[in-house]
């Protein structure tokens, strides 16, 4: 379980401090699909970020099956950040730009060691997951620039994925997208959802989609979850 | 006599890697005081066929058909009477507002600005753009003074959609102007857009948004690969799309079981003399591949680009 208790997290000093995220808690279950709604400014991307372990709360903690990440600061141990994947809303930010999309895909892969120095070996596996995503094969020696943002946020999960993360934070990960390429995003992710019983936090302020694709949902408001609530396709049994 | 009506109208861009066909054979009218919501995906053509309206289109450009507005044909006009006619009597609403204002000058000296383009007075134009502005809900002493980043997004938006009425152009394309908006800000964008039809503009909306589509009322063109495919009212669009990509696109949104179409679009470099949804499409039958299908009238009204509607 990904779990947080009692998150904060502000932002500038004094009178002019901003309590961004203000006493968050949530569980994440493995095969879960959670979605966290909320209107612009309401914090849920700074909690998408605490969670992913990219910030640290000012108080609270996040666990991840367990173990207590927050107390390690900013110096997470490698294995326990791969255990939780965040994609961004903007893969063009997300992405090194003099990086070709094999390389952005596959440096992941190395820095954990997942990987050997075998050329064969790392093209197998960038194409694998290429191939899973609907890249096609000439996409992958192209720079961002190249390449449009649907195809680049295919990659940007695919870079992801390939982690084969516990748990993936998916922050506005589609509302930039046409809706026939979020389909296809959200169909990987559901696929490896069920495969490998990965939970999934969707955090969106699309509240069709949250109703439509989640088991659950929160809503913040103001950086404090206003709503929490079951919704009727936990009972479907997706 | 329509505000605006493009016909056969294609547009190429001469490219490194061989033509790009941008837009293929469209053909539409749009009167004033009515709306016409262009959707598909993105790199379908939908900002090339602003853009080309707008004759806002660069060196390498190929152009083929015709475009009138008011009847006066535009493709032929030499630059300079394109710009009086772009600046006058035509409005585009880009995408992004805040970007769309000068960063270094306060906003009323934009409006005037724009104002003093469409032909108003000194006098008149203050009076004209305070009465838009009041309509959205600002005025025009609120914001005068003010430089562009000391707006919020949603006041930013109505000044350039108040910016867009002032004047009275004939014409009003807004490119995606909802993009990257909270949905309260989409609520208020579309009742704005909305009002413009109803002072009397054509309006032609581009989006990518299905459900800002639905919203805006009005007619639909999708397009895809180039293509505009189906030509329709708005509501029966969406209660029912005749073209297979209309219902393969309909099916991805998540309230419909946000079923992916399986493969990709053609490269616009390499568009088949074919129809060119005919991979992907589960009716294909055999006309699909042997030449490009025209535009079918349908029984209910509006046209598909389909030959099951032969």
């Amino acid at each position: 379980m990904l779990s947080a208790q009692g998150i904060e997290r502000r932002y500038g000093r004094g009178h002019s401090q901003v309590r961004a995220v203000d006493g968050v808690s949530l569980d994440l279950r493995p095969g879960q699909r959670l979605a966290v709604v909320g209107r612009s400014g309401s914090g849920k991307s700074t909690l998408a970020r605490v969670l992913a372990l990219l910030e640290a709360p000012d108080a609270g903690s996040v666990s991840v099956d367990g173990t207590v990440v927050t107390a390690f600061g900013m110096r997470t141990p490698r294995p326990l950040r791969r255990a939780v994947q965040l994609i961004w809303q903007s893969p063009r930010l997300a992405c090194d730009p003099r990086l070709r999309i094999r390389e952005i895909v596959l440096e992941p892969l190395i820095a954990n060691g997942l990987v050997g120095r075998a050329r064969d070996e790392r093209d197998q596996v960038v194409r694998h997951w290429a191939a899973r995503l609907g890249i096609a094969d000439e996409l992958l020696e192209r720079f961002p620039h190249e390449v449009s943002d649907g195809q680049l946020q295919r990659a940007c999960l695919a870079r992801s994925l390939a982690l084969e993360p516990r748990y993936l934070i998916c922050d506005e990960m589609s509302s930039m997208l046409d809706v026939s390429t979020q389909a296809a995003l959200l169909e990987v992710v559901a696929e490896e959802q069920r495969r490998r019983d990965m939970g999934v936090l969707l955090v969106t302020h699309d509240h069709i989609l949250a109703d439509h694709w989640c088991h659950d949902r929160i809503e913040l408001v103001d950086g404090r979850v206003k709503d929490a609530r079951e919704s009727a396709s936990a009972l479907s049994g997706r | 006599m329509p505000a605006i009506e493009a016909r056969a109208l294609s547009v190429g861009f001469r490219t490194e890697r061989g033509v790009v066909q941008a837009l293929s054979d469209a053909s539409f009218a749009i009167e004033r005081g009515e709306t016409l919501v262009v959707i598909g995906e993105s790199g379908s053509g939908k900002t090339v066929l602003a853009h080309a309206l707008m004759r806002l289109l660069p060196r390498n450009v190929t152009l083929a058909g015709e475009v009138d507005l008011e009847g006066q044909p535009l493709l032929a006009l030499p630059e300079d009477e394109m710009r009086r006619v772009r600046g006058r009597r035509m409005a585009l609403i880009p995408q992004g507002a805040g970007s769309a204002l000068n960063p270094v000058r306060r906003v009323g000296g934009l409006m005037l600005e724009m104002a003093r383009v469409r032909g108003l007075g000194q006098g008149e134009a203050r009076e004209a753009l305070d009465g838009s502005l009041r309509e959205l809900g600002l005025s025009f002493q609120q914001v005068a003074e003010r430089y562009p980043h000391q707006l919020s997004g949603g006041m930013q938006q109505r000044v350039v959609n108040a910016m867009a009425m002032v004047g009275e152009p004939s014409v009003v394309i807004a490119d995606e102007p909802t993009h990257g908006m909270d949905p309260e800000l989409v609520d208020t964008t579309a009742e704005q857009l909305g009002m413009i039809a109803r002072r009397g503009a054509a309006l032609l909306v581009i989006t990518h948004d299905l459900r800002l589509a639905e919203r805006l009322g009005g007619r639909t063109a999708l397009i895809y690969s180039s293509y505009i495919v189906e030509l329709r009212d708005t509501a029966a669009f969406f209660s029912q799309p005749e073209h297979p990509y209309g219902r393969a696109l309909l099916g991805a949104l998540p309230e419909h079981g946000g079923v992916a179409i399986p493969g990709v679009s053609p490269e616009l470099t390499q568009l088949p003399r074919a129809c060119a949804f005919a991979p992907r499409c589960p009716a294909r039958f055999e006309p699909c591949d042997e030449a490009v299908p025209p535009m079918f009238p349908l029984p209910g009204g509006g046209e598909a680009r389909c030959y099951l509607h032969a």
